[in-house]
């Protein structure tokens, strides 16, 4: 990384202008930031989203805080998050190394894992609404009583399915992450490694995972962060029920919003799901350690 | 270093932040669908629901159109649930259709106390021929306060209980005329490997229908009357509790589908397990005769499909003749349009809606109009049988109850269903019900 002229020395000592940043900031200022600080304002307002809006000073936010759907809305958040990490997080790891060599099968293996990711959530749901039909589905139309469960009406159940679903959805994504990553990897460590007798499952082990770490950073920050805006699919799949079985924080702001019209205890619902989604991002940015913009590359 | 990783953060949680300000640019982005063919920016806007009658309301417009090429209206069509949510948030931020398609009720009014909808009373005073056009019972509901600000636009839709006349066949038993009666035959179907009742459970509307029924035969209708009027402690009438109570029997008999919490009436699935043979009743509104005349036109055909209204239960107060369900669907006008969209629209009011032709594709799509005088077309339907069962009941009813999440204000006919639906499962208990509801009345 040696450069021979001063002025480019300057810019990567400084990195490079800030007016690069420049558009971005503005469509997130535009389109995050200033909407923010409208949520906000109107947490503290009463508002059926028709008529005039009314300052109510915290009765929104007593509203929200003492409703046990909140409650049960985080929770369920939270079970979705955790499960769907669990889940996608190890799939998409291992599909991801798998593809990641370059045998002819495993690179059309790996297109076929990216169809998933092609379609739009509100048709994965609908499909899996008509595939999981209890009487129509595909567990009664092929006679199959082990598919026939009533896997959307189940209280039990639906979580888990829902949990599927996603997984499904979102896999192929963070599978593409991977197979990035472990390409990246430099082929010496792996000679290296075979030189001293290691296996190939001591290899992934000692190298792979290691290696990938930041790697795993970045995908985690997505999952988790990204299933606190887990809304579309779910709500097309079941709605939030049976009964608040899988009715998410985002789908309860949204229905507490444009069903029930109480805008004022939507947007409270809304600043609570920021402030949540912000500090689980700078949690695992935490994580990966002070040092994390150091290089793992050998010699970079 | 500090600063990256801030903004990194602050990249991660723009996904959050986008979840949040969903309410904001939702309501930025409310104009109008697709893009219609006739028209200009200045014509008025109308947007219809998807459904029975859709190729009624197409034809209509149509027919309009070309006749009135000056005072053309543009039309858009929308699914039920969608259509509830986009027209709000569309009006809410002065992006909304002149027509505003309504069911009535705490709904409306809503609108009146915005200042959304127009007042027509003075359009109605002056043109007699469209108050007359009417069943005056039917005409009422578009009134608050004295003042008219909604007009009926298509036909009348009772709740009614549909039975599978082949199934009922099959093991030998009569439709229910008591609530005793119904639950006698919930074993017998289910030894029959047929479920008693569909029920389209994940839509929460077609549960509040057996409410509705249950607390109109045991209480009468003004129990329901006290608790639209926001009478405190209303919910706590016993002919509340003994009806959720009757609901959670039913559900503890296995009286409903397998699955039914899971069923979506939005897309028919719950009509489908009746003409399929899957299950033997339906407690449904009068529109599914509609869709299922199109979707099961052999079963509907052949006299395959029976009806009977709601049975009576034992020490019951309710006249057996009153009837839930919406008496009409709405047009209202928007305040907030042009002077040439408001004087197009009220033209089409007065000479393009129930026009003869109108009226006549109403009865062939196999719906009542609201309009007088005409029991001839009705007979002459080759649905007549349906059409005149439907036209009596409406007309003979000494009570019609507007469907009660229509009835209420948005916010607690959204707690009702959200409620009802955890009676269903069972994961509440009716006195549970009644004091959540209490705590709504006023909201």
């Amino acid at each position: 990384m040696s450069t021979s002229t001063g002025s480019s020395r300057r810019v990567l000592e400084k990195g490079p202008s800030g007016w690069l940043a420049a558009p971005a900031l503005v469509f997130f200022l535009l389109f995050a930031i200033i909407p923010l600080f409208g949520v906000l304002f109107l947490s503290f307002t009463k508002w059926d989203g028709l008529g005039e809006i009314k300052l109510d000073g915290l009765s929104s936010w007593t509203t929200v805080l003492t409703d046990p759907v909140t409650g049960n809305a985080l929770w369920v958040t939270a079970k979705i998050m955790f499960f769907s990490f669990i889940v996608q997080a190890p799939i998409s790891l291992l599909l991801g190394v798998f593809t990641s060599a370059s045998q002819k099968y495993r690179a059309a293996l790996a297109v076929l894992y990216f169809v998933p990711l092609l379609l739009s959530s509100a048709a994965v749901a609908i499909a899996y609404k008509a595939l999981l039909d209890p009487n129509f589905g595909l567990g009664p139309g092929l006679g199959l009583p082990f598919l026939a469960q009533d896997w959307l009406g189940n209280s039990d159940l639906v979580l888990f399915v829902v949990v599927f679903v996603i997984a499904w959805q979102f896999v192929p994504f963070h599978t593409l992450i991977y197979q990035g990553g472990v390409r990246q990897i430099p082929a010496s460590l792996y000679e290296a490694a075979q030189i001293d007798g290691a296996g190939r499952v001591q290899q992934f082990f000692a190298i792979t995972l290691p290696q990938l770490k930041y790697t795993i950073i970045t995908s985690s920050t997505l999952m988790v962060v990204g299933s606190l805006a887990y809304f579309d699919l779910v709500f097309v799949l079941t709605g939030g029920g049976p009964g608040y079985s899988t009715r998410l924080l985002p789908l309860h702001m949204y229905l507490t919003g444009f069903k029930a019209n109480d805008m004022g205890a939507a947007s409270a619902l809304g600043v609570i799901l920021v402030v949540i989604g912000l500090a689980l991002a700078l949690l695992l940015q935490r994580l990966g350690g002070k040092n994390r913009n150091a290089s793992q590359l050998e010699g970079a | 270093m500090e600063l990256q990783m801030v903004k990194l953060a602050l990249r991660s949680a723009a996904i959050a932040v986008t979840a949040a300000a969903v309410s904001i640019s939702l309501a930025a982005c409310g104009s109008s669908g697709p893009a219609s063919s006739v028209g200009n920016a200045d014509s008025a806007s109308m947007w219809g629901l998807t459904g029975g009658n859709q190729p009624v309301l197409q034809k209509s417009i149509d027919a309009w159109n070309k006749a009135h090429p000056d005072e053309a209206v543009k039309l858009d069509f929308f699914a039920n649930d969608a259509y509830k949510t986009k027209v709000r948030t569309a009006v809410g931020a002065g992006q909304g259709p002149t027509f505003i398609y309504g069911w009535g009720g705490g709904v409306l009014k809503s609108y009146v106390d915005a200042g959304q909808v127009a007042d027509l009373s003075d359009f109605v005073s002056s043109n007699p021929d469209v108050k007359n056009r009417y069943l005056p019972s039917v005409l009422k509901n578009g009134v608050i306060d004295g003042k008219t600000y909604a007009l009926p636009n298509n036909n009348v839709q009772p709740v009614v209980l549909y039975y599978n006349k082949e199934v009922f066949d099959k093991i030998g038993a009569q439709a229910p005329k008591t609530w005793d009666e119904l639950m006698a035959l919930v074993p017998k179907f289910k030894a029959a490997g047929i479920a008693p009742f569909s029920l389209g459970g994940q839509s929460k509307w077609p549960d509040l229908m057996w409410l509705e029924y249950l607390v109109e035969r045991i209480g009468g209708p003004d129990v329901f009357a006290n608790i639209a009027a926001n009478k405190p402690g209303a919910w706590s009438d016993p002919a509340v509790k003994e009806a959720l109570s009757k609901i959670q029997d039913l559900v503890d008999a296995g009286g409903f589908a397998n699955g039914f919490s899971s069923i979506a009436a939005d897309s028919n699935a719950d009509q489908a397990l009746l003409y399929t043979g899957k299950a033997a009743m339906i407690l449904q509104g009068g529109w599914i005769y509609q869709s299922m005349k199109k979707d099961a036109a052999d079963f509907v055909k052949n006299g395959k499909l029976g009806y009977v209204t709601f049975p009576t239960v034992s020490g019951g107060k309710g006249d057996p003749a009153n009837v839930v369900g919406n008496p009409s669907n709405f047009w209202s006008i928007s305040s907030k349009a042009t002077d040439s969209q408001k004087k197009a629209a009220l033209d089409y009011v007065k000479s393009g809606m129930f026009t003869d032709a109108d009226t006549q594709a109403l009865i062939d799509s196999g719906a009542v109009p609201v309009t007088t005088g005409i029991e001839s077309k009705l007979a002459a339907s080759p649905d007549k049988d349906f059409l005149s069962y439907v036209y009596g009941m409406a007309k003979n009813a000494p009570s019609f109850t507007l469907s009660w999440d229509q009835a209420l204000s948005p916010a607690q006919g959204d707690a009702m269903l959200a409620n009802l639906d955890q009676i269903f499962l069972k994961k509440i208990s009716p006195d549970q019900f009644v004091s959540t509801m209490n705590a709504t009345i006023g909201k």
